[in-house]
């Protein structure tokens, strides 16, 4: 399948072009990403005006500013938090939220597992790309075994976090893993995940070439891409929960899927029966 | 009637209230919608009444996961156009600074209230302390504008929390309420009259969409914002933006931008400051306090002037920016100075750079108790006869 065939979807109409040209890197999996979601906005007709688009810092958080939306470029490992306060406050906005392996799972860790536990209806997409890319290619909590970063000149020794069975644990309504090389796929599961009327968790299995691939001799960008193909097990999640650390093989698809009350909903819910009550 | 419902319905009442509950009552009349803390010594009554209140006038409370998320909560909140609080003490406020100085950079309005409990660190929790002066004004990193406010009284942080919300709107900067345990926790009368109160509101994006800039100050330094739904689409971010929002590193646009920045509270004096002087048209000695120590300094001028003395007292309410023209106004006759204050020379910094060349002693405690009447006025009639 062909990313054109998406014929009556131009990126274009979604990005904002005096920030154009975009400053990824060569290679990026992140631009791949971002495409994706945009063409999910585009195919569930999201309006841009009640799009609003939380970011944290990194390669990822960078991403907000080129979604022509309401868009907020929040301090590190926050943008969930701040997603929380602007969804509570404003449940007509559709809130998305992008953020990066570090951001989310590091320096914002206790946010994301609260986030999957409140269940408030936000769209999270954490990119990983194993790596701190801004910063100049430190290791990160997705980081595999063995890989050398230049804070791991020995190869990385801790074992690294499942970014989905950690939220399916918290309790996250929705969650699901795809690789930038399937890009209809990814799309398709963005897709599902905007439609998730709780808390949505996407990862994004991307690649970062220039700071991440080049150090461990991985080849081209499109050298790693074509690797991720022969890496995915599209399975079911009950694998991923019992083996947290994951084998060699990367599960991918809707991984988990629960429909318990949304947060926000609920609250109003309970303010308004007691309202009624008094 | 209970307390809140004076604020619904527009009809005064004067009830026995605690500090904190002055507080939430006073967030709740001022349009307060959306309040996120997290539990914490002496200032969670503020979150319990506000967590019963908030949905009473469909507004939102939640209990965040840390008071990092608390912090950025709120200005999420704020970034939606909702007017938003949080309440917290020393260690929180550390912990929310980073995101303070993002709310100050961006410019989203939001309350933050401070119950002063010293440290450092742990510190004593259910004890008063003035020791988070400094904190409040430069507690995150980089150079930024902050107001805070320094009520003395319940009723003062009624009608302060009031200030807080409009000043935060009317400027587009974030607000700290800062006062001590001991005024949190007092219970004293207070005219719940702030149901009446025009509130402030924000100064919103209005026209068409191409000609607008999201950080040109326009004629008073403070932009307009844009609410998301608006139509406006545009993008906030903690980096150097220029007028367009977006992040810039090109050298005229930063200096010009946070120029404006730095400048935007000084060009609003006139709303912000506030302060109070008391018998310091004649006096030899002014003494200088906030919160609870202004209470006992206020006190210890009564006796003052009772044996003759002529001591006088100036308080700043609005602590920062600080009133430097009004304290040399009232200090103009003083031959010395006397800042009572439960820290270890906060104030007295602050007042020594003031008053250059004017005699200046600190009179600090930081034991965990407040300063009585009778040690200021030990101190300030050594001072007056010249000891």
């Amino acid at each position: 399948m062909l990313i054109d065939t998406a014929a009556d979807f131009d990126v274009r109409d979604y990005l904002r072009k005096e920030m154009m040209p975009h400053f990824l890197c060569p290679g990026c999996g992140h631009g791949i990403a971002l495409r994706a979601l945009l063409w999910a906005i585009h195919d569930l007709g999201l309006d841009k005006d009640r799009l609003a688009v939380v970011s944290g810092i990194g390669c990822a958080g960078r991403l907000s500013a080129y979604i022509d939306a309401n868009t907020f470029h929040v301090t590190h490992g926050r943008p969930l938090a701040y997603a929380t306060g602007l969804a509570l406050a404003r449940p007509d906005l559709h809130v998305v939220v992008i953020t990066g392996d570090g951001d989310c799972l590091a320096i914002g860790g206790n946010h994301l597992i609260h986030a999957c536990r409140r269940n408030l209806k936000l769209t999270c997409l954490m990119l990983n790309n194993e790596v701190y890319g801004m910063t100049g290619g430190q290791v990160s909590p997705t980081t595999s075994e063995t890989r050398l970063t230049t804070t791991t000149p020995l190869g990385n020794q801790e074992p690294h976090f499942d970014a989905c069975a950690l939220a399916t644990a918290a309790g996250a309504g929705f969650v699901g893993r795809e690789v930038t090389h399937h890009v209809p796929k990814l799309k398709e599961l963005i897709k599902a995940g905007l439609e998730h009327p709780g808390f949505a968790f996407v990862e994004v299995q991307s690649d970062c070439t220039e700071i991440f691939g080049r150090k461990n001799d991985m080849g081209s960008s499109s050298e790693m891409i074509m690797r991720q193909k022969s890496e995915i097990r599209p399975s079911a999640y009950l694998d991923t929960v019992d083996t947290p650390f994951r084998s060699n093989a990367l599960p991918t698809g809707i991984l988990a899927r629960n429909d318990r009350p949304e947060y926000g909903a609920t609250y109003r819910r309970a303010a308004a029966a007691r309202k009624g009550a008094s | 009637m209970n307390a809140i419902d004076t604020a619904l319905t527009g009809k005064s009442a004067v009830k026995l209230i605690s500090g904190n509950h002055a507080c939430a009552l006073g967030a709740i009349a001022a349009g307060c919608r959306f309040f996120a803390g997290y539990p914490i010594t002496p200032s969670s009554e503020i979150a319990e009444r506000l967590a019963r209140r908030l949905p009473e006038v469909d507004g939102v409370f939640v209990q965040m996961e840390d008071e990092i998320a608390s912090m950025a909560a709120v200005i999420g909140a704020s970034m939606g156009g909702v007017k938003a609080m949080t309440a917290t003490s020393g260690p929180g406020f550390s912990l929310k600074q980073e995101n303070i100085g993002y709310a100050a950079g961006a410019e989203i309005p939001c309350v933050i209230v401070n119950v002063m409990r010293g440290g450092p660190s742990t510190g004593m929790p259910t004890r008063p302390s003035q020791a988070d002066i400094m904190q409040a004004r430069w507690g995150s990193h980089g150079d930024y504008p902050i107001i805070v406010l320094t009520p003395a009284s319940v009723s003062e942080i009624y009608s302060e929390t009031l200030r807080a919300f409009d000043l935060a709107e009317q400027c587009r900067s974030p607000v700290v309420l800062l006062y001590d345990q001991v005024i949190a926790q007092l219970s004293e009368t207070v005219a719940l009259d702030g149901a009446g109160h025009a509130s402030a509101t924000r100064k919103w994006a209005s026209g068409p969409r191409a000609a607008y800039q999201p950080y040109d100050g326009g004629s008073d330094a403070i932009p307009a914002m844009a609410r998301p739904g608006d139509g406006y689409r545009t993008h906030t971010t903690g980096l150097t933006h220029s007028e367009s929002g977006f992040p810039t590193q090109q050298p005229e646009a930063v200096t010009r931008n946070l120029s404006r920045l730095f400048s935007k509270l000084e060009r609003h004096r006139d709303l912000i400051d506030s302060s109070e002087a008391l018998h310091c048209d004649d006096a030899d000695v002014v003494i200088v306090a906030i919160g609870i120590s202004a209470r006992a300094a206020t006190r210890a001028v009564e006796q003052c002037r009772a044996q003759g003395l002529r001591v006088g007292l100036f308080r700043p309410i609005t602590f920062w920016p600080f009133p430097e023209k009004q304290l040399r106004q009232a200090a103009a006759k003083a031959r010395a100075v006397l800042v009572p204050e439960m820290n270890t020379g906060q104030l007295r910094l602050v007042v020594e750079r003031v008053l250059a060349g004017v005699a200046v002693e600190g009179l600090h405690l930081f034991s965990g108790e407040a300063i009585t009447p009778s040690d200021i006025a030990a101190r300030a009639t050594a001072l007056a006869r010249g000891a």
